[in-house]
C-alpha cells in the first residue's frame, strides 16, 4: 500500500517545514495536488489519513485534495487532449506517442499554519523561545 | 523581527510529495554513473521470475561480467540465499510491509555492497506492479518482467509501471504450448502505454532467448 508510504513523506515534508519555522505552528489545512495520472488512489489517501497523520503535526489539519484532470499532446499530429488513461490514444490520429501535459502532478501544494507563539491565539506560549531561525 | 504576525500563515509549498526519494534517487543514479555502473530495476508480479532471470544471468555470464544483486523481499531471504547460491555478491533489504523499494533503500545497500566500476547492479524489486513504478531508485533502466502465465492485459491494468518501463521481459514462453496466450495482445496493450518499450522473450528456467538479454545488458552498459 503506497498510499502510506506518500502520507508519511507528507508528514516528514510538514513537520521539517515547521520546524524550519522554530515548531511554533500548528497546521489548520493541508492541500495536496493529486494527478489522475499520478497512480495515486485519493480514496485511499483518505482512507488512511486519520489513523496515519495521529500524534503528528497533520493531527488536527484539514485535508483537502485538489485533483488535476490528465491533459496530453499528440507528438505526431500536435492535437490537445483530456486524457484519462495513459493509453488512451490522441483522438485525432489516434498515435499513441503523447506527451502529459498534466495530470502527473502529485504536490503538497500549500499548509495553513497558526502561530502557536502569538498571543492573540488560544496557546500563550513562551513569546521568546528560541525562534529565530533562519 | 518588529512588525507583528499575523497568526496565520499560508505556506504555498509547491513540494512534490516524492521529493525526497527523487533527490537521494539522483544520488544513486550519480554514483552509478561515475563508475559506469548498469543498473537495473526489475520489476513484476510476484513470481513471474525475477529471482530465476538472475539466477540463470548469474550462472550464464557472472564469469565474464561483474554482477552485485540488491534484493528487496518482504520477509524471507530466500531470493537472497538463491543469489548467493548463483556465485554473486548480494545485500538483502526487507521491506517488511513496504510493498516496495525505495532509494534510500538502495543507497544503505550500495554502500554495503561497493559495486566495483564496470559492474552491473541488479535491483530486484518487491514483487509488486503498483507501488515500485512510483519510487525512482536511481536505476539506469526499469525492466518490467511478466510472464505468460498473467494475463495479456496487464499493462493497461497497471499502466504506471509498464509506461514507466524501458523493456519488457516477457518470461516462461517454455509454457506456451500449454497456455492460451496472445504475445501480439500483450504488445499491444504495451505499446498502446508505452510505445517505445522494447521487449524481450525468455524463458529463464529453459534458457530460451538467453542470449538477447545478454546482449541487451552489454549494450546498455556505460562502457558499450
Ligand atoms: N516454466 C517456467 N517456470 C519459471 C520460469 N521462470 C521462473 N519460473 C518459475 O516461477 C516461479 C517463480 O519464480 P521466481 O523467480 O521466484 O519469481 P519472482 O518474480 O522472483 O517472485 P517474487 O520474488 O516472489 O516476486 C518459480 O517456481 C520458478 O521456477 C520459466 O521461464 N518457465
Ligand atoms: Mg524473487
Ligand atoms: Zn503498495
Ligand atoms: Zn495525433
Amino acid at each position: 500500500m503506497h498510499e502510506l508510504s506518500i502520507i508519511h513523506s507528507i508528514i516528514e515534508t510538514a513537520s521539517s517545514e515547521l520546524a524550519r519555522r522554530g515548531n511554533r505552528h500548528q497546521i489548520e489545512e493541508i492541500t495536496l495536488k493529486i494527478g489522475e495520472l499520478a497512480g495515486i488512489e485519493t480514496d485511499s489517501i483518505i482512507f488512511l489519513w486519520s489513523a496515519a497523520v495521529e500524534r503528528t503535526p497533520l493531527e488536527n489539519a484539514v485535508l483537502n485534495i485538489e485533483h488535476i484532470p490528465g491533459k496530453a499532446r499528440c507528438t505526431e499530429c500536435q492535437q490537445e487532449f483530456q486524457i484519462a488513461q495513459f493509453y488512451d490514444p490522441c483522438p485525432k490520429c489516434q498515435s499513441h506517442f503523447i506527451e502529459i501535459l498534466a495530470g502527473e502532478e502529485l504536490q503538497i501544494a500549500s499548509l495553513i499554519l497558526e502561530d502557536t507563539a502569538n498571543p492573540e491565539s488560544k496557546m500563550p506560549g513562551p513569546a521568546l523561545a528560541s525562534t529565530h531561525s533562519r | 523581527m518588529t512588525a507583528p504576525e499575523p497568526s496565520k500563515t499560508l505556506v504555498e509549498l509547491e513540494r512534490d510529495i516524492l521529493d525526497k526519494n527523487n533527490r537521494l534517487a539522483e544520488r544513486n543514479r550519480g554514483f552509478f554513473e561515475a563508475r559506469d555502473i548498469l543498473a537495473l530495476n526489475l520489476v513484476s508480479s510476484p513470481g513471474s521470475g525475477k529471482t530465476a532471470l538472475l539466477e540463470r544471468t548469474l550462472t550464464d555470464i557472472g564469469g565474464k561480467i561483474n554482477f552485485a544483486v540488491i534484493e528487496g523481499d518482504q520477509q524471507t531471504s530466500r531470493d537472497a540465499e538463491r543469489i548467493a547460491a548463483a556465485g554473486s555478491a548480494v545485500v538483502q533489504i526487507n521491506t517488511g510491509k513496504g510493498c516496495h523499494l525505495e532509494a534510500s533503500m538502495v543507497h544503505d545497500a550500495i554502500r554495503q555492497l561497493q559495486p566495483e566500476g564496470n559492474s552491473v547492479v541488479m535491483i530486484e524489486n518487491v514483487g509488486n506492479l503498483v507501488c515500485p513504478s512510483l519510487f525512482d531508485l536511481g536505476e539506469s533502466k526499469r525492466v518490467v518482467v511478466i510472464s505468460i502465465t498473467e494475463g495479456e492485459d496487464k499493462p493497461i491494468k497497471y499502466p504506471d509501471m509498464f509506461r514507466s518501463a524501458d523493456l519488457c521481459v516477457i518470461n516462461k514462453i517454455d509454457l506456451l504450448p500449454y497456455l492460451k496466450f496472445d504475445l501480439n495482445a500483450l504488445r499491444d496493450y504495451a505499446l498502446q502505454v508505452n510505445p517505445k518499450l522494447e521487449f524481450l522473450e525468455v524463458s529463464a528456467t529453459v534458457g530460451t532467448g538467453m542470449e538477447a538479454w545478454y546482449q541487451w545488458i552489454q549494450q546498455a552498459r556505460p562502457s558499450a
